[in-house]
């Protein structure tokens, strides 16, 4: 028995491996090592090309609209590590107080909004986020009517008026706070499952050993929870830099000819499949696309020196 | 304990739990917009923001709410439920076939000794950096010379491969699937096939659950895929759909809304049935990771 099965065990492992190894060979390596030549090359759809060496690069380098595209892009960035990552770990910590009722409901319902999926939230966005009859601004308009109702304010007129509120142009010229935003609902809960499962771990003595001691809130926070939640805190920001630097579908369906007015709301994506598929150059969406890569890699180089100190330190 | 204490312990058991309920309401407001004004006429949509004042059941005017937008998606020109099927096809493909390339990948590389396991599992580490965007292009005239495009293996089989799956089944297997139990099934005469189908599987449960939702949303979700291949307006699947739905009817709210009702249903009830398994892999991974 042990002498037939022992040949086997030495063929076993290829063709397990097998399948995932030839599918990536053929549609992620060879695209790869193409995303080389095909960058230095201008395009007119998929088959008439001309060498034209870096020129693509230097293309990049003089178009207002691709620096357009990279502030936008920076900007969305900052928006999900500064915004929605607190507002992530607030919800976590709250979450994670002794005594909640319902957490388990509370953490599925915070998540939900992921489910919904990237292509119909921005669907949903955009109907809400609309000029006139959108819910957003109805609402706003509603609560400023009501806290003109009330006697004290009555007379205040630094509240804006109905139509002003109304016509607040989401989609248009706010596109980018309008895709942070939208972001936050869509993220928030479901980075906040990482930072709860890293906060269960944190031993609750610690933190009452802190209390003893006389430590506050705010020193407990910074004390004693951000430093154990320190690892998976750096992995959740790596996370959310690498999603957010490839934003794409929230910007491309929700705003007004995918960009917002005057490119507010142009992202690196969007150019990039512009640049290739609505004008042809695939050329330039790959240099487009190797700039983004060497974002995305720098992002992940600063991640392993954090952790590389953290397990020094 | 003081008594004071206690009542600080009670405000803030007050305070955290009304907190919970606000972005409770932050968050489900938009989802009820979405249900409701599926049901919305045209006219209703504009008139009014949320159910419709009346004589009915809890002051509403239930008569005014229709499933005409639904039937319309069904009906008409847009197409919807055939969007639907291509939808369920592509994602229920991609899940089934993905899940077992990855899970036969991720325990050979963690359970099995084979010439070249090092390199490979290199391999999968440096191709988790590989990043989406800039294969966009290439793929795109890659898929033209092999004459994929227009077709769903087109689709699916670029989306069946990925390393991050082998990467999180290799890491499953190293925490769930004891080597004693190979070694056991191993002597009483398994094959390695066997082992992987009838013991490592099963064992590894949380993260099938968990990966075939993953790869299931991917495909749900694809926008940028369908969009590149696909050519003919009858493949399109669900996001494409919507997507020339919002183009095409502008200012038609509530089919838009009841499309968007329809696309993400099957979604919400695919992970309702698994949601155990997908919070217990996903929360295990943060953490070992």
């Amino acid at each position: 028995m042990n002498a037939k099965a022992k040949p086997k065990s030495n063929f076993a492992p290829y063709m397990l491996i097998a399948p995932f190894m030839v599918l990536f060979i053929v549609f992620t390596l060879v695209p790869l090592i193409q995303a080389v030549p095909l960058a230095t090359h201008h395009t007119f759809g998929p088959s008439a090309t001309q060498y034209v060496g870096f020129e693509k690069f230097s293309q990049a380098l003089h178009d207002p609209r691709f620096w357009t595209a990279m502030r936008n892009t920076l900007l969305f960035t900052a928006g999900s590590v500064f915004i929605q990552l607190p507002v992530a770990l607030g919800l976590a910590m709250l979450l994670n107080k002794p005594g909640i009722k319902g957490r388990g409901f509370f953490r599925l319902l915070f998540f939900s909004p992921q489910l919904v999926g990237l292509v119909f939230v921005a669907v949903l966005a955009s109907v809400m986020f609309q000029k006139q009859k959108g819910l957003v601004n109805s609402l706003l308009a509603g609560g400023a009517d009501w806290l003109r109702g009330l006697p004290l304010l009555h007379a205040n007129s630094w509240l804006p008026s109905r139509s002003d509120l109304l016509g607040i142009p989401w989609l248009e010229t706010l596109a980018l706070p309008t895709l942070i935003i939208t972001a936050l609902w869509m993220y928030a809960g479901f980075n906040m499952v990482y930072f709860l499962a890293a906060l269960q771990n944190v031993p609750r003595e610690l933190e009452e050993a802190a209390m003893i001691d006389g430590a506050g809130p705010w020193k407990r926070f910074t004390n004693v929870i951000l430093p154990s939640i320190r690892p998976v805190g750096i992995f959740v920001v790596l996370l959310s830099v690498i999603g957010s630097i490839q934003v794409f579908e929230l910007a491309y369906i929700m705003l007004r000819e995918g960009v917002g007015v005057q490119d507010k709301g142009l992202t690196l994506v969007t150019y990039l499949f512009k640049s290739g598929f609505e004008i042809g150059d695939l050329g330039y969406a790959t240099a487009i696309g190797w700039v983004i890569a060497v974002m995305l890699a720098a992002a992940a180089v600063t991640q392993r020196v954090l952790q590389r100190r953290e397990m020094t330190a | 304990m003081s008594a004071g204490s206690r009542k600080s312990k009670a405000t803030t058991f007050i305070l955290v739990h009304a907190m919970l309920l606000v972005v409770s309401v932050v968050v489900v407001v938009p989802l009820l917009y979405l249900v409701i004004s599926a049901f919305k006429t045209e006219q209703g949509f504009l008139e009014y923001l949320f159910l419709p004042k009346g004589d009915g059941f809890l002051g509403i005017d239930w008569n005014e709410l229709t499933t005409d937008q639904i039937e319309r998606l069904f009906k008409g020109d847009i197409g919807i439920g055939r969007a639907l099927a291509n939808s369920i096809f592509l994602s229920a493909t991609t899940a089934v076939l993905g899940t077992l390339i990855c899970a036969a990948a991720g325990y050979a590389s963690a359970a099995l000794r084979f010439r070249g396991r090092k390199s490979f599992e290199w391999l999968v580490l440096a191709a988790l950096i590989i990043p989406p965007p800039l294969l966009i292009a290439p793929s795109y005239q890659w898929l033209h010379t092999l004459g994929l495009l227009d077709s769903y293996a087109g689709l699916i089989l670029p989306a069946i491969a990925p390393a991050f799956g082998v990467y999180l089944f290799r890491q499953a297997t190293l925490q769930s699937v004891p080597s004693s139990i190979i070694e056991a099934a191993r002597i009483d005469g398994a094959g390695d096939f066997q082992i992987f189908a009838v013991i490592a599987l099963p064992m590894l449960r949380p993260m099938v659950g968990a990966f075939i939702i993953i790869t299931f949303l991917a495909m749900w979700n694809n926008f940028i895929g369908p969009q590149i291949v696909l050519q003919s307006a009858e493949k399109q699947p669900l996001s494409v759909v919507i997507y020339q739905t919002q183009t095409a009817y502008y200012s038609d709210y509530g089919l838009l809304m009841a499309g968007t009702l329809v696309s993400v249903l099957p979604v919400m009830i695919l992970f309702l049935v698994l949601q155990r398994d997908f919070i217990s892999g996903l929360a295990s991974g943060a953490v070992k990771g």
